[in-house]
């Protein structure tokens, strides 16, 4: 039997379920091995239970708190995938700034009238299995845990920072030409994409196990910006994990 | 006819982000007839409050992931106004390349995967893997291609990575775009020729149905406009980009989560067909020809023909591709670096055609380079008022077909949109009530 797959999105762009149907080359293939079941974005069929669910996005509101429980119940394994689900992502930035200064930006007079809630984790609602990191997510990361999952077979677990496969590649450290990466706190897995094609690494995979937040500030302001625009770079993406 | 007609759809399907249906009919008289958005909120514009232009595109781009890359572009040009940055014509013609790559993209992933599925009466492309698989391998054939043009030029076509302010991080190499003109004239060309007889195949599907509306585009004197022009209204002619809010007229309705917006009517649309009815006379020769085939005339009133104009689109990216591409070789390709030092601080505005329409960025910016205030006003948005106003002449018109008949004709309608929900709602939410 086919392990029943299906496909959620919460608050987010969708840009991670795009990538999936951007796996135009290996589209049919992963079919073959797996039954997708429910993917809002891309099918009608509805299903009530699943082998896997692979959650996009994060949690910001009661609706999002109740869907996402239902679909636990339904699920034997739930992945967390992308940015936004494994840690808020870039919607945590809201987080950054008091609540009722966020809905009187948007709102004006009427900012009590919608619920809304500080944009969370999967994880911080419901038991997350794995986890799939960055924004977007990669294909091949995806591809990859997608595979061990169908084989049964450990799935796999960063923990260098992106700077690693960056001297790996030989790449010129951005520093040197004037930028302000994250790459030294950042975990890695993406083969120093963005720094690769000349842009500094903005942290979209979330932190290290046991990041130097101190360090990596230092080093900001020795590369001439000010501590609070260090401050900030690094919240783009972490504003949940970043204890500053 | 008197009849009591109660339709939800909950979440609708094949579309980008979470919207309902709702139509109500009590004793014959119709009482609602919508599509509530119900997507949580975003919070964009205070999240970019205090951000350096070096990351407000970064930001924004993640507004939607389906059209990150218009979302960055119009982001930079943005940024590039507010604080006085030139660019090259190097840069210019490379941001159309990816333009034309993203349009690809984007429509025929709308037109295979999202929109032909109702035409086969099926419910997604899956099983279409089994009865048409040269189609559906068509469809990812093209889309592989539109993206890689993503890919190679842009780092990444999913929140691309390599525009910046002021320019480029890295230049593709002449070999890189030569591959892509190859393949754009041995695999895209022939299976956009292709895609147009399988629409062909699949036109009688499309419902008839007409409504004339406001028409709303950008309009450039010497192209098709997707990257540049000035606003166009099909009932007044040109305002300057500069001039947007006089024509959004954004405004708060219960059902949305969304704003809706209105210009000279209750409402106008923007996207494919808005397009090529006020541009249709500057698309290349082969895609006005793919319009005839199709039977797409100017003015077109049917809005379920926004597949088709989508299609159309296709066909004109393809072949201005490979023009843009033979253009950036005839000059020579340079090394050049982003020009990243602002000239003056303040308010700068931008406009692009993304896949959907017509999308504003407005930005101000302090003096450290930091953004003061952002709005941003989404193509979805923009055409939330027009498909309601579509379907209030729609239901009565089809009231006599089953309910399961105006549940489908009703989903087709909101599909041929291509919404981008989850863009609509990058700001606001409002209680879905029934």
């Amino acid at each position: 039997m086919k392990p029943k797959v299906a496909f959620f999105d919460f608050t987010s762009c969708e840009g991670c379920q795009l990538n999936k149907l951007n796996l135009e080359n290996d589209l049919l293939d992963i079919l073959k091995h797996v039954d997708i079941v429910e993917f809002r974005e891309a099918m009608d069929d509805k299903a009530d239970f699943y082998d896997i669910a692979f959650i996009e996005g994060s949690i910001t509101s009661p609706s999002c708190v109740e869907r996402i429980h239902d679909i636990r119940r339904r699920c034997t394994t739930l992945v967390a995938l992308g940015a936004c689900a494994v840690n808020g992502g870039v919607n945590a930035m809201k987080n950054l700034h008091p609540i009722d200064e966020v809905r009187e930006t948007v709102y004006g007079k009427d900012k009590y009238l919608f619920a809304t809630l500080p944009a969370m984790a999967v994880s911080s609602v419901v038991k997350v299995d794995h986890e799939v990191r960055g924004c977007p997510m990669t294909q091949q990361d995806f591809l990859k845990l997608l595979v061990s999952l169908v084989l049964g077979k450990q799935a796999p677990k960063y923990n260098s920072p992106v700077c690693v496969a960056c001297k790996l590649k030989e790449n010129e450290c951005l520093y040197n030409r004037g930028m302000v990466c994250l790459g030294p706190i950042t975990r890695g897995g993406c083969d120093a994409q963005c720094p690769s094609f000349g842009q500094f690494c903005t942290g979209c995979r979330g932190l290290l196990e046991e990041p130097n937040l101190d360090g990596m500030l230092e080093i900001m302001t020795n590369h001439g910006i000010s501590l609070d625009e260090a401050k900030k770079r690094m919240l783009l993406f972490n504003s949940n994990e970043v204890q500053l | 006819m008197s009849r009591d007609l109660n339709i939800k759809v909950h979440h609708l399907t094949r579309v980008e982000g979470h919207g309902n249906i709702v139509v109500n009919m009590k004793d014959g008289i119709l009482e609602t007839a919508h599509l509530s958005i119900v997507e949580p909120p975003r919070f964009f514009e205070a999240m970019m409050k205090g951000r350096s232009f070096h990351e407000a595109a970064i930001i924004t781009s993640r507004i939607c992931g389906i059209c990150s890359l218009g979302h960055q572009l119009t982001s930079l040009v943005t940024t590039e106004a507010a604080l006085g940055l030139e660019i090259s014509e190097q840069t210019v013609l490379l941001r159309k390349l990816l333009v034309h790559g993203a349009t690809l993209q984007s429509n025929i992933l709308h037109a295979y995967f999202l929109a032909a599925p109702d035409f086969l009466k099926v419910g997604s492309v899956f099983p279409l893997i089994a009865t048409h698989p040269d189609v559906v391998l068509r469809a990812l054939r093209m889309k592989r291609l539109a993206n890689d043009i993503g890919d190679i030029v842009s780092g990444r076509a999913v929140h691309p990575i390599t525009p910046v302010p002021g320019g480029f991080t890295r230049i593709p190499e002449k070999a890189e775009l030569l591959e892509i003109k190859r393949r754009l004239l041995e695999e895209g060309l022939p299976d956009g020729l292709e895609t147009i007889e399988t629409m062909k195949a699949l036109a009688g599907a499309i419902p008839q149905f007409e409504r004339e509306t406001e028409y709303i585009s950008l309009k450039h004197k010497d192209e098709y406009a997707l990257y540049e022009g000035d606003i166009f209204s099909s009932d007044t002619g040109l305002i300057p980009v500069e001039n947007y809010l006089d024509v959004t007229n954004e405004f708060v309705v219960n059902h949305s989560t969304s704003k809706h917006a209105k210009y000279n009517r209750n409402s106008y649309l923007v996207g494919a067909l808005a397009r090529w009815n006020n541009n249709h006379s500057q698309l290349i020769e082969e895609a006005q020809a793919a319009a005839e085939a199709m039977g797409l005339k100017p003015m077109c009133f049917n809005p379920y023909m926004n597949t088709i104009a989508q299609v159309v689109e296709a066909v004109h990216c393809i072949l201005d591709s490979v023009r843009i591409i033979d253009k950036l070789i005839e000059n020579g390709l340079k090394n050049e670096k982003p020009n990243q030092t602002p000239t003056r601080y303040g308010r700068g505005i931008g406009s692009n055609e993304v896949p959907r329409g017509i999308l504003f960025h407005d930005y101000t910016y302090d003096n450290k380079g930091n953004i003061i205030k952002a709005n941003c006003i989404i193509p979805t948005g923009q055409n939330l008022a027009n498909i309601d106003d579509d379907m209030q002449k729609l239901v009565p018109e089809i009231i006599t077909k089953s309910k399961e008949e105006i549940t489908l004709d009703l989903e087709m309608l909101v599909r041929a949109y291509d919404p981008c929900i989850s863009c609509s709602v990058h700001m606001l939410e409002v209680d879905f009530i029934e």
